[in-house]
Formats: C-alpha cells, sequence, structure tokens
C-alpha cells in the first residue's frame, strides 16, 4: 500500500521527458523561472477554483497557474521565460484530470499565436518526431460537427442542439456553458490521432487573450489550444498588455460569480500593476506535462504517469 | 433522503431521476481547461431497466433514492402476486408481475433470490446468477452424442426453455446462467 501510481520504469521515463523539456528551451534562450506557489491573490475565472489555506493568519491560495507572477517578471524586462512545476485545480479529478499536477508554461516576445502554436508543435516534435499535425478553426469544427456557427448562434439555437444530441435537462444562461458541452461532447472524441491545433476560439471565452476579428470578420480570442488524439494538452494567447481591458475582464469575472454564488477571490493588483508598468508584446501557452506524458506513453489514465497521482 | 452532488456519483449509487429510482453505472469528468466541468452519467432506471445517458453540470446534486437490496426466499404464486420471505426477519411481502420481470423463471418454491425494495415495496427480484434445475420435457437424449456440438430446446421444472446439448435427458439436472439464459454443464449429483 505504498507504492506509487505509476512505476519506476515510468517516472524515469518521466524523468527523462522533463530534461528534454528544459534542454529544447535552453536551446532557445528561454530561461526557467521558479516562481512561488502560494499567493494572496488567485484567478477570477469563472471556471477555476483555486485551493486555500491559512498561512501565518492570512489566506493564501495555491496558484492555479504560474500566469501571474511571470507576467510581473516580464515587466520587470525578463524576456522569454518558462516555468516547469505544479499547479493546483480544486475540484478537478478524473481520468485526464488531478486537483494537483504539472504544469510548463512559457511566454515568447514579439510572437504571435501563429509562431507561438509553430513552437509548441516543435517542443511536441522534439519528443516525438512522427507525430502528424492538422489546424482547424474552432468555427469549422462546429459546422462540420452541428451544422451552426459558434460566433453567431444564439442561446436558444446551442441549447436546442444541445437537447437534440445529449442527455441534457438543465437551463443556462451562458452561451458558454452550451459551447463547452458541444465542444467536450461533441467535438474532442471524433478528434484525429494526431495533434489538432484549434484556432480562433469564440470572443466570450477570451479569458486573458487579445480579441481579434477572423477571415469572416467575426470578433474572436487570440487564443488557441492543441489537442493531442482529442486530449486537451495546450492553451495559448496572444497575451492581453493593457490593464484597463484586464480589469475589466476581472470585473466582469467576479460579477458572474457573484450571480453563481461563487466564491469572489481577491483580484491580483501586482499583476494590474504590472500591466500599467507595461509588459513586452507576447504569446503565451501553458501545457499539461502529465497529459503529454499520458499520449508519449500511451496510457489512459493520468495517475499511471504522475508520482503517487492517486494521493 | 440525502441528497448527493456529482462529485459523489459512483458506480451503484441509487439515485432519484425523472420520479424514477436509478442506479449509477459510471461517472465521467469532462472539463475543458477554461472552461465549464461536466460529469457525463450512465444510470440504469431500475422500474424500466433502460439504461440512459445525463449529462450535469458539476456540482448539481440529485436526491438519493430509498432502494435497498435483501435477501429473500421466494415462498408461491396464488395466481396474482409472488409471494417472498426475508431469511433473517420471516418478514413476507408480495411482489407483482412487473417486479419479479424475467427472474420468476429461474425461481422454485423455497429457492433464495434478491429483491429489491423500492420505498419498502418489490421493484426488482433477481435469481441466483448460477442455478440447478432438472429437465422436465426435452426430446429423447441420443446417447454417446457429446461432441457433435447439437442443441435441442429442454424444458426445466420452473417452466423456463432452454437450448442444451443432445445427449441430455428428461430427469437430468443442469447448471444455467440466469443473466443469459444458457445451458453452462451438467449439475453435480
Amino acid at each position: 500500500m505504498f507504492a506509487s501510481s505509476a512505476n519506476i520504469a515510468t517516472l524515469q521515463k518521466r524523468a527523462f521527458y522533463l530534461q528534454q523539456v528544459r534542454a529544447f528551451f535552453s536551446a532557445r534562450g528561454v530561461w526557467e523561472a521558479d516562481v512561488p506557489l502560494l499567493s494572496a491573490a488567485s484567478v477570477t475565472d469563472v471556471n477555476l477554483e483555486a485551493l486555500h489555506c491559512q498561512v501565518g493568519g492570512h489566506q493564501a491560495f495555491l496558484q492555479t497557474s504560474p500566469e501571474f507572477y511571470l507576467k510581473r517578471l516580464l515587466a520587470m524586462g525578463s524576456g522569454d521565460l518558462f516555468y516547469l512545476g505544479k499547479a493546483f485545480r480544486q475540484d478537478e479529478s478524473g481520468p485526464r484530470h488531478r486537483p494537483e499536477f504539472t504544469l510548463l508554461e512559457w511566454y515568447r516576445c514579439g510572437l504571435n499565436t501563429q509562431q507561438l502554436s509553430a513552437e509548441i508543435i516543435a517542443l511536441i516534435q522534439h519528443l516525438q518526431p512522427e507525430i502528424t499535425v492538422q489546424y482547424s478553426s474552432y468555427r469549422q469544427l462546429f459546422i462540420d460537427r452541428f451544422g451552426v456557427n459558434p460566433h453567431c448562434a444564439t442561446l436558444a439555437e446551442l441549447t436546442a442542439v444541445a437537447r437534440q444530441h445529449y442527455g441534457v435537462s438543465w437551463e443556462d444562461p451562458e452561451r458558454n456553458t452550451w459551447l463547452d458541452l458541444l465542444f467536450t461532447h461533441g467535438i474532442e472524441p471524433h478528434m484525429p490521432a494526431g495533434l489538432l491545433v484549434v484556432t480562433d476560439y469564440p470572443a466570450s471565452q477570451c479569458a486573458l487573450a487579445r480579441l481579434g476579428v477572423n477571415a469572416q470578420g467575426e470578433s474572436i480570442a487570440e487564443r488557441f489550444e492543441v489537442y493531442w488524439g482529442g486530449l486537451e494538452l495546450a492553451n495559448g494567447y496572444w497575451e492581453l498588455t493593457t490593464a484597463e481591458e484586464q480589469a475589466t475582464r476581472f470585473a466582469a469575472d467576479l460579477k458572474t460569480r457573484a450571480s453563481l454564488r461563487k466564491p469572489l477571490p481577491p483580484v491580483d493588483q501586482h499583476l494590474l500593476a504590472a500591466l500599467e508598468a507595461g509588459i513586452p508584446d507576447c504569446a503565451g501557452v501553458a501545457m499539461g506535462i502529465d497529459r503529454l506524458l499520458m499520449r508519449l506513453l500511451g496510457e489512459a489514465e493520468i495517475a499511471a504517469v504522475m508520482p503517487f497521482g492517486n494521493g | 433522503m440525502a441528497s448527493y452532488s456529482t462529485n459523489d456519483f459512483r458506480g451503484g449509487l441509487k439515485v432519484m431521476l425523472d420520479g424514477d429510482p436509478c442506479s449509477i453505472i459510471e461517472n465521467e469528468f469532462v472539463k475543458p481547461g477554461k472552461g465549464q466541468a461536466f460529469n457525463r452519467v450512465r444510470l440504469k432506471n431500475l422500474k424500466t431497466g433502460r439504461t440512459l445517458e445525463k449529462t450535469f453540470k458539476s456540482g448539481e446534486s440529485l436526491d438519493g433514492a430509498d432502494v435497498v437490496d435483501r435477501d429473500m426466499q421466494y415462498l408461491y404464486n396464488d395466481g396474482e402476486f409472488w409471494h417472498f420471505m426475508e431469511v433473517e426477519t420471516f418478514e413476507q411481502t408480495q411482489a407483482d408481475s412487473n417486479a419479479v420481470g424475467e427472474a420468476i423463471k429461474w425461481l422454485r418454491e423455497q429457492d433464495n433470490c434478491v429483491v429489491t425494495l423500492y420505498n419498502g415495496s418489490p421493484l426488482a427480484v433477481t435469481a441466483a446468477n448460477h442455478v440447478e434445475l432438472e429437465i422436465v420435457e426435452t426430446d429423447p437424449g441420443l446417447r454417446g452424442d457429446t461432441a457433435t456440438g447439437g442443441t435441442k430446446p429442454a424444458k426445466l421444472s420452473t417452466g423456463a426453455v432452454v437450448k442444451v446439448p443432445l445427449f441430455l435427458n428428461t430427469g437430468d439436472v443442469i447448471r444455467v446462467d440466469t443473466r443469459i439464459g444458457e445451458y453452462l454443464g451438467r449439475a453435480n449429483k
């Protein structure tokens, strides 16, 4: 009853791949920043819950990603940098989720989403040279699978499609809930076995990405995701760099949280101050390392690639 | 009755869904990195026996269903109801044809079985996985024919009909898998 969920041979392969990741960035002049996990502030994302604890009589949050600290370093003139370490997300547990997991996150100054997604592909090909790569817009995936345009479809249309295909008997006023449901239930299971880069997310799912316009003139988020065999690996942005817009999005998140009676975490004023001072034009991406290892090692359960993944 | 959140959903948990008691078969957590979390749940409706798939937003909850399994002995059929007795308390209960369903064709009087009670009333009856029953009617056995693999219908003492190998005779006792209604072998005498 003392053994790890991943065996020693798997953990040694894990160590090898982690070394390869570090070598990849080292060769490109991207340095490793080892930022804290405990912070007095947390993300406001409506669908991310940070674990929290008491430290010296004050509330502290275990970070859901190193994003805010890395952006503060960018504002200090760090240049290109990456983090490879733990991240925590409350209530996420299943064959593809653990509340404690290993995240790789990196920022590249002067790159846009296309250039950064090319670098992600290069990193994965560095580990698995023969992997295939396809690209598709979020819009095209929806049209091919459900015949609806995710940027224009009304709440009623999305609800109807979800009810027609899946056993759903609740209501929800958020379009994003229905987009997430259709994407996870109808699109992810039909993705190719290799890599798929999904581009141009709906503007309503912009999080910390800039807004842009697609070829059809629709407003989109400068955000992309990388999937491997239908498994979500990485989420990248052309980063928002304006403090004012970021503050507005934080406030909107908190308003939505309040309406859902979710906790209201303190906004990270240090991040806003860093954006105010100015961070360079950059693109950033976060990748789940345990999931990458699941695919590299052909494991179906995330715990099978993690040391003591079952706690 | 307690209420259960999607985090508590486990195989075998009994919950109420649209007014019917259901048993959870499988619960899959699905969540896009930045998006809404869902639980895709497969359930069996214990009234109809049908399996269904439902998606819930994570954190939603369902009321528990007052469903329990009891070891009971089948007593007799009075023409309309089937009577069962709880082995430990001697308490008796009667089940209608919906509740006994297919299970009754494997049960002889005094046989043990599991009766699923919903709000105290029989909802379903489950025979043991393997039962031994006597053949009461079949074509005469072909002596020595144990190799050709042919089968013939045989009526058992409970009225059930199963396919058996050609060499078996009326009066032989056989073992049957009640879940698939198939002959397993001759019972040891």
